[in-house]
């Protein structure tokens, strides 16, 4: 926060050296640290997934070995959860309770966000592009929507990683059907296999390839879109 | 002429209809649900019957009150620690993210790409009383070597904190990205400097007061705590907070303010997983309550009192904490 230059006294000068040096150190320095400290228990996972996986729980470093990566699959009933978690997370029904109660708890976090962006929104500019003749849709598809496209992208991040992650709704409406967040759950207390460790960082890593490629795909279509309408 | 004025009248409600009418099915109607399970009587065995019992309220409150009072506190706190380390992070971000705010920003997001249940586990991994974080100090000696963290309310809103700062940090975001950077420009040449010496005095007394209730939570001792806090806060308010900072980039950032700590806060208080996890017996949370009277006693009345009660005492904060920050007005009003 280097708000601190442009004073009126004599010590203007070390005063914006400071607010410099902050630029340029501190708030790097923080953001670096922040984000290590939100990935660190990522790297713990992956990293426990090399761990021997001889041992009744897997909260105790053992011995680096791949078995675990080399047999995923191989605890009773992990199979099912996985694939459970995994049909509900694709091609779940329109109608399935657990859909239902997704859809439910992600509305608040978008509008909760999107409305953070609407506050204070400039609706001159509406009125502008109505002067000039848009009519309501396209005024909301031109101006609108692109000014509120930053709140709308982190409304959707929250949601969708809501949604993937989900573990508490499940638990409450899922009856029968074990997913992978309900089987951890369940074999924390007798102590959890070394394979709960793969199957999260397996899904981690899809999780963040596919992200990172739609992205790519995306701003590649945007360049190409925005290349044509500029001829 | 006419026809399309309709239009433009009906249009906010058609809009809204999708959402109410999904609030109202799956939200309303359970909550009613839930209200009316709440005055049943029996159990699993003889089956339940509704007897309109309203006793059952005051008789949880009066049970239970210690863990709600603990979610609150518990919940608060993480809310409070998520604020002060996702501010800096979002506004990072936002004012000197450059080319790199996507790649930031999805790295706020990518915890989530684990399951919430790994990433605890992990925390108790890294927390245990030899683990990665314990471990090399108490080698080095710096800690006495009963000292863990564990298993202790430190662990719950550690972990708490932990896994709703990106509720946080994303739409404090939101809401600076939007934020016209000359404004501040404009203030500094309006000669708003250094904030001093209300800076160095509120950052003592917020950091100091913090620390009091952190270091009373967590059973360190209220001083243990308040005085180092009181320095930081102190250090903060004196060099990094500007004039600017707060007439222009502070309440310029009050939706944002408003909308992660409704969105960490909300969650948080209602969390079991962290308590669960990373607690001990005497520290468990209301969530757990609901969810062992729910799931395991199959004592559907009361978890479902008790879930009531909790939310009730949500929305009466909540509009409390609207008023104080005063965001109907902000939100309503158009520059």
């Amino acid at each position: 926060m280097a708000i601190t230059a442009a004073a009126p006294s004599a010590g203007r000068a070390t005063r914006a050296r400071i607010g410099r040096s902050i630029d340029r150190w501190l708030l790097p320095i923080y953001v670096v640290g922040v984000t290590a400290y939100l990935i660190l228990p990522v790297a713990v996972m992956i990293l426990f997934s090399f761990n021997d996986p001889t041992g009744r729980s897997n909260l105790n470093w053992r011995e680096f070995s791949i078995a675990a990566w080399l047999n995923p699959l191989g605890r009773a009933g992990l199979s099912d959860a996985v694939r459970n978690s995994v049909v509900v997370a694709l091609v779940s029904t329109v109608v399935a309770t657990i859909l239902i109660a997704h859809i439910m708890f992600n509305i608040s976090y978008v509008v909760v966000t999107v409305k953070a962006r609407l506050a204070n929104f400039p609706r001159h500019l509406e009125e502008a592009a109505m002067d000039l003749g848009a009519n309501e849709w396209t005024t909301f598809w031109k101006v609108t929507f692109p000014l509120i496209l930053p709140g709308v992208i982190a409304a959707a991040l929250l949601a969708f990683s809501l949604s993937i992650d989900d573990f508490v709704i499940t638990a409450f409406t899922s009856g029968q059907t074990q997913t992978f967040p309900i089987y951890i759950y369940g074999s924390q207390l007798r102590g959890i296999p070394v394979q709960v460790n793969v199957i999260g960082t397996i899904i981690f890593v899809t999780a963040v390839t596919l992200v990172l490629v739609t992205t790519l795909w995306q701003r590649r279509v945007a360049a190409r879109d925005y290349a044509g309408s500029t001829v | 002429m006419r026809r399309a004025f309709r239009l433009r009248a009906i249009a906010p409600y058609a809009l809204l209809l999708p959402g109410l009418l999904w609030l109202v099915l799956f939200y309303i109607y359970p909550a009613i649900q839930m209200f009316l399970v709440s005055l049943w009587t029996g159990n699993l065995g003889v089956g339940y019957t509704q007897t309109w019992n309203w006793g059952i309220y005051p008789e949880a409150i009066a049970e239970y009150w210690p863990w709600l009072a603990r979610s609150i506190i518990y919940g608060g706190l993480a809310t409070v620690l998520a604020f002060a380390l996702g501010f800096p992070l979002a506004y990072a971000i936002a004012f000197r993210g450059g080319a790199y705010k996507n790649v930031l920003l999805f790295l706020v997001i990518a915890p989530f790409f684990t399951s919430f249940l790994l990433r605890t586990i992990s925390w108790k991994i890294i927390l245990a009383d030899n683990g990665l974080l314990l471990g090399p100090i108490k080698a080095a000696g710096i800690l006495p070597d009963d000292f863990r963290l564990l298993a202790t309310p430190a662990a719950i809103i550690a972990g708490i904190t932990y896994n709703f700062l990106p509720f946080m940090t994303l739409p404090l975001y939101v809401a600076l990205e939007r934020m016209d950077r000359r404004l501040i420009e404009a203030a500094e040449d309006l000669y708003a400097g250094p904030w001093r010496p209300q800076g160095t005095i509120v950052g003592i007394l917020v950091g100091g007061v913090l620390g009091m209730v952190i270091g009373t939570v967590m059973s360190y001792g209220a001083l243990t705590l308040g005085i180092p806090f009181a320095i930081v806060g102190g250090l903060i308010g004196t060099f990094l907070i500007g004039q600017a900072f707060i007439r222009v980039t502070l309440p310029l950032a009050l939706p944002g303010i408003f909308a992660g700590s409704l969105l960490t806060f909300i969650p948080a208080v209602g969390d079991f997983v962290n308590a669960e996890l990373l607690g001990n017996p005497q520290s468990l949370m209301i969530g757990n309550v609901i969810q062992a009277r729910y799931l395991q006693v199959t004592d559907y009345p009361t978890a479902s009192a008790l879930s009531f009660v909790l939310m009730l005492a949500i929305i009466i904060g909540l509009f409390i904490y609207a008023r104080i920050l005063g965001t109907e007005e902000l939100t309503g009003a158009s520059i």
